[in-house]
């Protein structure tokens, strides 16, 4: 494994966003960390970037082990060594994640500047050779825009050069697509998939959007009120959903064809970490409720490859 | 703040016809005081007491003071001590103040608490108040002006440019270069303060017309640059005791001082537009 999280459990003062997160991605393969808004999601992220400290949290107990080096226990200097070099993250917002007043060549330069010891006529080489391989049309020209010049896709394209520009091997694009027009979304995608198959990065590619998930990823993680409630590869997951949440998730994709009115949405709200259900956290919105599932949270139980945490697979019958 | 061509750069620079004339004016102004010994038809202290109070006329413009000394020349080289006192002053202080304002801003918590209460303290005075206090500890004499003027804008430049980098270390572009590996270094000299800066050189602009105003006043209570320096402030306190017999010796100094502010008002105006990188985003 290229990057393993395992048992973790973070802290703000007395919340606790995220309990109990296992997951796993190796080289050449890409993870998808699926769930509704404040399910954890970028949460997982920022404690693999080692930015917790940075917004006023810590990890509380469990490890984030990313090539056989224990990321807990190393100190903020050799973090920031690592983000940006071999851990990279490609923020959610391309609108508001470009640096306004320089000129979008030079941000990508100064990434490879601070994790590659270039000189400035290397990095702006290689940035125009980065910007080239994100099919940015005319390189040499748009390296000496500012952002503001630039359409939302492009900018992405730059945010994800900028990623690229300190040679990670595992790379964390979170939500990259949500502020894009679909056309848009469906290129900065397949960018994004051929990079982890052509040169063997590891991806973690955090969404909310099921479709994303299922034409890209190797195996999924689907996140709950800061738990990962069901984990395992891609097909399995979709043909046969176990956990509740999962399955409806699934069912609030829109399809063609679809009779008017029937697109489902899950009822109610994602509870807040302050005033989190007793027992399971999904019981409340739960279409299968068991007694148990008001008094016990259900502990995750892993068979064949995959693991769920729910009641309803306890005995691994359905 | 830097376009890719620069005549676009000026063009955005001057954006009305007003604070592009008010940029010619400031510029001759400058190069009238930086060539004063040059361009000035007298020296500054030569008296003649045969011609004193002269009304203006073909051999001296500006007529002459109660010594007999060219008012025009005095003009001239009055310009060089207030303008270079202002415009250090307020280098000083803006340079003072995006030091603390930043560190406070970035650090928060009791560094900033700190800082800004000591800072804060020179905002019960009125700038005058606070000057002039400052002089008479430090002895009258252009130094002392100088350093008078620094502290009485300092406050300003300190507050504005800690809000600017609070607002800041909050945006996404931020956090996503900290995710970049970037140090507290690299985010303050190349992320924060580029992006800090533009409101602040544009209030620095408009305090350099107050602190001419301000060095004349002191100079017109006798705290400003000694006699017999010339100073806008010093020959308008020598003047108003003969206003009435030889109005033109505090007349023109005064002229001058109101242009200059007027001018760097105006000119300061259009660099507020030119810098407001946020609303030509907009607009594009």
């Amino acid at each position: 494994m290229l990057l393993s999280v395992e048992d973790l459990k973070i802290g703000f003062g007395l919340l606790e966003p995220l309990v109990g997160v296992d997951l796993g991605v190796d080289a050449g393969e890409i993870l998808g960390l699926v769930g509704e808004s404040g399910s954890g999601k970028s949460m997982t992220a920022m404690s693999i970037m080692g930015m917790l400290p940075l917004m006023g949290g810590r990890i509380k107990q469990g490890r984030i082990v990313f090539d056989g080096l224990d990321l807990t226990t190393i100190n903020e200097g050799s973090y920031r060594k690592l983000r940006g070099g071999r851990i990279a993250l490609i923020t959610q917002n391309p609108m508001t994640s470009l640096d306004p007043v320089v000129r979008v060549g030079r941000q990508i330069d100064q990434a490879s500047q601070l994790h590659l010891g270039l000189d400035r006529k290397e990095a702006k080489s290689r940035t125009i050779d980065l910007m080239d391989r994100m099919r940015i049309p005319s390189p040499q020209h748009a390296y000496d825009l500012f952002p503001h010049q630039l359409s939302g896709g492009l900018r992405q394209r730059i945010v994800i050069a900028m990623a690229l520009a300190g040679d990670p091997d595992l790379l964390i694009a979170d939500e990259p697509t949500t502020a894009l027009d679909v056309t848009v979304q469906a290129q900065i995608i397949q960018l994004l998939v051929e990079l982890v198959r052509d040169r063997g990065l590891g991806l973690i590619l955090i969404t909310h959007d099921m479709g994303v998930i299922a034409q890209t990823c190797d195996r999924v993680a689907v996140m709950y009120c800061g738990r990962v409630v069901e984990y395992g590869p891609v097909a399995r997951l979709f043909d046969d959903p176990r956990h509740p949440y999962t399955r409806a998730l699934i069912s609030c994709i829109p399809q063609l064809g679809m009779a008017p009115g029937t697109l489902t949405g899950i009822p109610g709200m994602v509870p807040s970490s302050q005033n989190l259900p007793k027992g399971c956290r999904f019981h409340p919105r739960c279409d299968s409720v068991l007694d148990n599932c008001r008094l016990r949270e259900p502990p995750m139980k892993t068979e064949d490859g995959r693991s769920v945490a729910c009641f309803l697979h306890e005995g691994g019958q359905r | 703040m830097k376009g890719p061509n620069p005549r676009k750069f000026l063009l955005v620079l001057t954006p009305t016809p007003l604070s592009a004339l008010s940029g010619i004016a400031l510029l001759v102004l400058i190069l009238l005081a930086v060539f004063a010994p040059w361009v000035s038809p007298y020296p500054y202290d030569v008296q003649n007491l045969s011609i004193a109070n002269q009304a203006p006329s073909a051999l001296h413009w500006f007529g002459t003071d109660d010594f007999g000394r060219d008012v025009l020349s005095r003009v001239i080289f009055g310009a060089r001590t207030s303008l270079s006192v202002s415009l250090i002053s307020i280098s000083l202080s803006l340079f003072g103040g995006v030091i603390i304002g930043a560190f406070c801003g970035y650090l928060g918590g009791w560094v900033d608490r700190l800082g800004m209460s000591i800072v804060d303290l020179t905002w019960f005075f009125p700038e005058i108040l606070l000057a002039l206090l400052i002089v008479a500890i430090l002895g009258p004499g252009s130094e002392s002006t100088i350093i008078a003027i620094a502290i009485a804008y300092l406050a300003q430049f300190t507050r504005l440019t800690r809000t600017q980098i609070i607002t800041l270390k909050r945006q996404t572009f931020v956090e996503a270069s900290l995710s970049m590996g970037a140090g507290p270094l690299h985010i303050m000299m190349r992320r924060l303060l580029p992006n800090a800066i533009a409101p602040v050189i544009v209030v620095a602009m408009l305090s350099t017309g107050n602190a001419i105003l301000l060095e004349a006043t002191l100079g017109f209570f006798g705290m400003g640059a000694q006699p017999p320096i010339p100073s806008w402030g010093g020959m308008m306190s020598t003047g108003s005791s003969q206003l009435f017999n030889a109005p033109w010796v505090i007349v023109w100094p005064g002229i001058f001082v109101a242009l200059s502010v007027i001018f760097i008002n105006l000119f300061g105006d259009g660099i507020l537009r030119a810098l407001d990188v946020k609303a030509r985003m907009r607009t594009q």
